[in-house]
């Protein structure tokens, strides 16, 4: 059989959303590890897709490789952990936005290169192509150059395997255009931006699977060095962005309209 | 400035589009170039790389650079990974740069962090400012999708700094000839694995994503609830939402919930695509103006709204997230109402 994938997932976590973050001396966020936390949006997305293309294709396998704290990790687990059937690979680590992605990537390619079973020649890396910490769109590219790997795409939102061993991708360009490409098949890395597929439903057998490899995993997970050498923060702080907000209640639509017209057209 | 600044070898690192000219932000980049160039009182270096990236140098001859390299031929034509990747690592090596510029296209934000592995370097990117401080050259960037902003710098060399579009005025200089230096560089077939067909438009129907469009229109999901008769009129807010758009030439956004309920079997806007999103998971557009109408205005959507200046709502609840301090105006109004009438007024 030459149509499977080994499909590896790299994702971290991020702080929820909709909490308030305030930075702290380091730079770190303030009380960062009582954040509640979320896998990163775009990795979820890429975890999505990437379950969906091993169902269509027998014999594959997908991996999420996580550089997260592992307290906080086993915490997301138990949500992320029914949505999509995988072997979680876990390295211990900060999953602040002020580490360097050199860094990152660094402790990521390694993880997946000591990954057992694992077939380079039908490899499909995936991630998000930015996160939601450092949110610079770097850490992919340079895992796949440390992988060897020379079909790369950023910004996915589509990916079809073709008839022939090919995959057919669409990247997010200028303009909201996509570029559509044809790759001749793996070892190929795609960072994912959002897909076409929904958020899955949690599905309890699904979790009950993954939670044997995750918590063995959770358990022998190694600490990663990020020495983050030479980056020197000379400030870190909120954007002072509070408006006076002039709220307009009680005026009728007529006039609503005259004012956003004059102030279009100003 | 101390020596270390002083031994900068700056490389601005620029690629044609498709038609053989350089996008604007490209443009943007040369101006903070010549400033930085400055600062450091250093010559610099352009590359530039393109199916017929020689004619682009002609277009920028007199920007001021010292001296001009090229890599270009059918192989560097198109986007592709493995060969802009080749091209850029060719550039920088032959420049033997420690600073190297560059815009936030996706072309160079696809294939730059892979040559910066290469080089044993590091990179940072959306970049909105760049300058020697203190004898140090540091850099701008946000942090947690535009919630922190940071000043930084970095010891590393090769140190690659990709500028995100509007970070800088475009630079506006006259054409001139140049002399180009060209690079060669080795394409083998493994780096012609991938081929790339080409560009489309990622939504069928009318354009309805501007760039460079003065006014951001976005489109909350309230406009698919249930309005004042107890009635869903997604229908007719498709048409008022792409009538203001066209009539007012503005680019079109959305928050991730209008889009999401495509997927949940809702009502929807069917010219909405993912690509309309702001937001978090979404884009952080840069336009002079934006009118938000029935979105709520939550942190999430909001952050993707950093680098718009002028911000206005209209929103039926008075205490929605655009009244605590995140737009300008919020008028508490209809917007059905409100978006008929400000298109008739459009059309007089």
């Amino acid at each position: 059989m030459s149509d499977y994938y080994h499909i590896v997932v790299c994702g971290g976590i991020a702080p929820d959303p909709l909490q308030t973050l305030e930075p702290v001396a380091g730079p770190a966020l303030k009380n960062e590890l009582m954040l509640p936390a979320v896998l990163d949006p775009w990795a979820a997305h890429a975890l999505f897709e990437a379950a969906h293309l091993a169902r269509s294709a027998p014999g594959s396998r997908v991996w999420l490789v996580s550089l997260s704290p592992k307290a906080k990790l086993q915490q997301v687990m138990m949500t992320i952990a029914q949505k999509a059937p995988f072997e979680l690979v876990v390295v211990d680590g900060p999953s602040s936005g002020f580490t360097d992605s050199f860094d990152v990537a660094a402790a990521i390619a390694g993880a997946i290169e000591n990954i057992a079973g694992l077939d380079r020649s039908r490899l499909l890396v995936f991630g998000g192509w930015e996160s939601a910490a450092r949110g610079a769109g770097t850490t992919m590219q340079m895992v796949g150059e440390r992988l060897g790997i020379m079909d790369q795409f950023q910004g996915v939102d589509e990916l079809k395997a073709e008839a022939d061993g090919s995959l057919a991708i669409l990247e997010r360009i200028e303009g909201g255009r996509h570029q559509v490409s044809r790759c001749a098949g793996p070892p190929a890395l795609l960072g994912w931006a959002t897909g076409s597929l929904p958020e899955p439903p949690n599905q309890p057998q699904i979790g009950m699977a993954n939670m044997r490899t995750i918590m063995p995993s959770l358990q022998r997970a190694k600490p990663a060095a990020l020495p983050g050498d030479g980056i020197v923060f000379r400030k870190v702080a909120l954007p002072r962005q509070q408006r006076d907000t002039r709220v307009v209640k009680d005026l009728p639509a007529d006039a609503v309209a005259k004012e956003i017209v004059e102030w279009i057209r100003g | 400035m101390d020596s270390g600044v002083n031994m900068e070898r700056l490389l601005l690192l620029l690629h044609a589009d498709e038609s053989g000219s350089l996008p604007k932000v490209a443009l943007e980049c040369i101006e903070s170039a010549r400033t930085l160039g400055g600062q450091l009182d250093a010559a610099w270096t352009v590359g530039l790389v393109g199916g017929q990236a020689g004619a682009a140098a002609a277009a920028i001859g007199s920007c001021g650079a010292a001296r001009f390299l090229a890599v270009e031929g059918p192989d560097f034509d198109a986007p592709r990974y493995a060969t802009d990747a080749a091209a850029a690592e060719a550039l920088c090596l032959k420049a033997d740069a420690t600073l190297v510029l560059a815009p936030a296209t996706s072309r160079w934000m696809r294939a730059l962090p892979g040559v910066a592995q290469r080089l044993g370097g590091r990179v940072d990117t959306h970049v909105v400012g760049v300058s020697v401080q203190d004898g140090a050259i540091e850099i701008q960037r946000w942090y947690y999708r535009q919630r922190m902003e940071a000043v930084l710098t970095r010891a590393a060399r090769p140190w690659i700094v990709l500028a995100d579009p509007g970070a800088s005025e475009a630079w506006g200089g006259a054409p001139q000839e140049v002399s180009v230096e060209t690079v060669s560089v080795e394409v083998p077939e493994s780096l012609r694995r991938t081929t790339v067909i080409g560009a489309r438009a990622a939504e069928s129907g009318a354009q309805t994503i501007r760039p460079d469009a003065a006014l951001l229109f976005v489109a909350g999901a309230g406009w698919t609830k249930k309005q004042k008769d107890g009635q869903v009129r997604a229908q007719e807010a498709s048409e008022l939402i792409l009538d203001i758009v066209r009539k007012a030439q503005a680019s079109l956004g959305s928050s991730k919930s209008l889009v999401d309920l495509a997927g949940e079997g809702q009502a929807v806007l069917p010219f909405l695509t993912h690509l309309h999103q702001v937001g978090q998971t979404g884009s952080t557009p840069r336009h002079p103006k934006g009118l938000a109408t029935c979105c709520h205005g939550e942190e999430p959507h909001v952050v993707g709204w950093r680098f718009i200046n002028e911000r206005r709502a209209v929103n039926l609840d008075p205490n929605c997230g655009w009244a605590r301090g995140k737009a300008d105006v919020l008028y508490v109004a209809d917007a059905f109402e409100v978006v008929r009438k400000v298109n008739e007024l459009l059309d007089a």
